[in-house]
């Protein structure tokens, strides 16, 4: 007891952590669900109200799925003049290519709009969000939600198909299960980096720029095969921030090649641990940087 | 700090009839920033703002408290606090028994919270699905929410504005849509940090009438910060006075005149002649200020403008002229001036 009269200030300090660990699972999953509902229920509103103009949402869904479809119009160029890259063929680029896409897609789509917390804690309308009974999180991911980013995820997906299509693999049960597990666990780690980039900027302003380095920046790359990257680059991507999880280490399996750092095959199958993995620090950085905003005010 | 003095007789909803509930509860809280300051090309200082310094008062349910002092004397640091957008640094607070910094969202059921800056509700939305959202989220039955929309609806005249998007509405016209968003979901306290900053008076007396009628029926317990003396004195049986994060002032506000230096507070009559002159001299005022052409002119705020106006006019050459009613400021400086 005099302990803890002596200590407070100690005491404050432990208090995120035992939060974050201490407050027990039920407290978790009743934190989480009411997160869920808050943001399907915030989520449904700005689709209601984005089709209340169908034909501006059909143009604008044509439109971003234009755009980013053009990326890979000129990977297709590139391969009119060159047979493979990095002894890749135009379609097994296309397996990477695609799997990268509709992964970022995915996490921009459901956790983009997180990206704008930066300017909200500028100008103090996270204060709004505070007062309500739903996770910041979950408030924060689905502002403005914009389905209109779904043209990524469908470009992405549609050159993934095309590449299946066109692939000469033996296609074992493994590999076909392999397809979708790589997608969406590819998309929980951009996912989980987009968190983590919506923490940081509790801290620096400018913190959307680093985090658009390695969703945006981790895409273009994970677009073109390892081979043709330095080995350092990879050692990062694989062992610092494990984007080569996104979708190298699984395609790598599916395309029977072998890892260029010499990785078992059981790494193509580790991406859902990987992915959950990073959550931890992710989740931890988000209510380290929750718990400033509410210490330091606007 | 007790609540020994003006506490609204409207509503007394004792529970056991030993007195009126406790519903808002803060001792001995604290608030200090950490500021960091460029001292030269890369050191940089850091030093301690004391925000809020030791604060203790309890509020009663049913009361309307108004909650006043000089811009960046922590009065909305502190409704920040009770309302678990921002953790004390030190000291105890209850909001109707829930601690505001650790159970936010269970707090956020129990609170409405309007404030004058900025919006609650979505801005790119028509205000009515703002309110349809605002259901949801708060799990608002929907009978009750019927009822609670159809009140605020016909009582802040929002019938015309309901489809209209938050960003088409003028300030006031928000500030009601804004109001009634926080009293769909039926809070015990209504925190209202400065609500008529910015309206016209038309607009400043919808919301006050609109306030009132919400104490006295449903028992809800405001308070409110603001800078208008207008809305302490039509709407708060009990006002607190904060300075430098401390509370220098907890009664009622009458008292607070009383605690200003001539007892009744004054108003001031801008006079812009059309040349410099020495200070005028007229009954019933006095000069406190000139500055070339312009001379300010105190007279009590109970006596009419109308015998000093023509009075200067019959023997000054007049260019101009305007009535300064008395603000917070003016009230607190004099209650300092008083004091000392």
């Amino acid at each position: 007891m005099a302990e803890e009269v002596l200590v407070p200030a100690a005491r404050r300090d432990a208090e995120p952590i035992r939060r974050a660990f201490g407050a027990g699972a039920a407290g978790w999953w009743g934190r989480a669900g009411a997160g869920l509902r808050g943001y399907r229920l915030i989520v449904g509103m700005w689709i209601r109200s984005t089709m209340a103009y169908r034909a501006s949402f059909v143009l604008a869904v044509c439109g971003n799925a234009a755009i980013t479809f053009l990326d890979f119009v000129a990977i297709s160029i590139m391969f009119t003049h060159v047979d493979a890259l990095g002894g890749f063929t135009l379609p097994e680029t296309a397996l990477l290519y695609g799997s990268a896409s509709a992964s970022l897609g995915l996490a921009d789509l459901l956790l983009g709009s997180s990206e704008r917390i930066g300017s909200r804690i500028r100008d103090g309308s996270l204060d709004t969000m505070l007062v309500r009974p739903v996770p910041v999180l979950a408030q924060v991911a689905a502002d403005r939600f914009a389905l209109r980013r779904v043209g990524r995820v469908v470009q992405g997906l549609a050159v993934l198909a095309w590449a299946v299509s066109r692939l000469e693999v033996e296609w074992t049960a493994a590999k076909v299960l392999l397809l979708p597990v790589m997608v969406v666990a590819g998309a929980a780690i951009f996912a989980a980096v987009l968190v983590a980039g919506a923490a940081f900027q509790f801290v620096a302003g400018d913190a959307a720029e680093v985090q658009n380095s390695f969703t945006y920046g981790g895409n273009t790359m994970l677009q073109y095969p390892p081979t043709v990257f330095a080995k350092e680059l990879l050692r990062g991507v694989t062992f610092v921030v494990p984007l080569a999880f996104v979708n190298w280490l699984p395609a790598l399996y599916v395309l029977g090649r072998p890892d260029p750092l010499g990785l078992p095959d059981w790494a193509a199958f580790a991406s859902p641990a990987v992915a959950l993995a990073l959550f931890v620090p992710a989740s931890l950085a988000w209510r380290a940087g929750l718990r400033s905003y509410r210490s330091t005010g606007s | 700090m007790g609540v020994d003095a003006g506490v609204d007789a409207g509503v007394d909803a004792g529970v056991d009839g030993g007195g009126p509930e406790v519903l808002i509860e803060l001792h001995g809280v604290e608030k200090v920033f950490a500021v960091r300051r460029r001292a030269g090309l890369l050191r940089r200082e850091k030093h301690q703002v004391r925000a809020v310094d030791g604060i203790s008062f309890e509020v009663a349910r049913g009361e309307v408290v108004g909650y006043i002092g000089p811009n960046g004397a922590g009065k909305s640091t502190t409704v920040k606090m009770l309302t678990g957008i921002l953790t004390p640094s030190a000291g105890r607070l209850r909001v109707a028994g829930i601690d505001p910094a650790r159970e936010r969202m269970r707090l956020a059921h129990r609170i409405g919270v309007v404030f004058g800056q900025r919006t609650t509700l979505w801005w790119d939305l028509p205000l009515k699905d703002s309110y349809g959202l605002m259901r949801r989220l708060y799990r608002i039955p929907r009978a009750r929410f019927a009822e609670n929309l159809e009140r605020c609806v016909d009582r802040l005249d929002l019938g015309p504005l309901l489809d209209v998007p938050v960003r088409q509405l003028s300030l006031g016209q928000r500030m009601r849509g804004d109001i009634a968003a926080a009293l769909l979901h039926d809070p015990e306290v209504l925190y209202l940090d400065e609500p008529t900053i910015g309206l016209d008076v038309v607009s400043k007396a919808k919301v006050r009438e609109f306030l009132r009628q919400l104490n006295a029926e449903r028992g809800t317990t405001v308070l409110l910060t603001t800078h208008d003396l207008q809305d302490i004195e039509q709407l708060c049986g009990r006002v607190m006075v904060i300075d430098h994060g401390r509370l220098v002032y907890d009664g009622t506000p009458a008292g607070l005149h009383a605690a200003g230096a001539a007892g009744e507070s004054e108003r001031m009559l801008v006079l812009h002649l059309e040349r410099e002159l020495p200070a005028v001299c007229v009954e019933g005022a006095r000069v406190v200020k000139v500055e070339g052409p312009r001379q300010w002119l105190a007279f009590p705020a109970g006596a009419s403008a109308a015998p000093l106006v023509a009075q200067v006019a019959a023997r000054y050459p007049l260019s101009d002229l305007s009535v300064r009613e008395p603000d917070i400021e003016d009230v607190i400086a004099r209650m300092y001036a008083g004091r000392g």
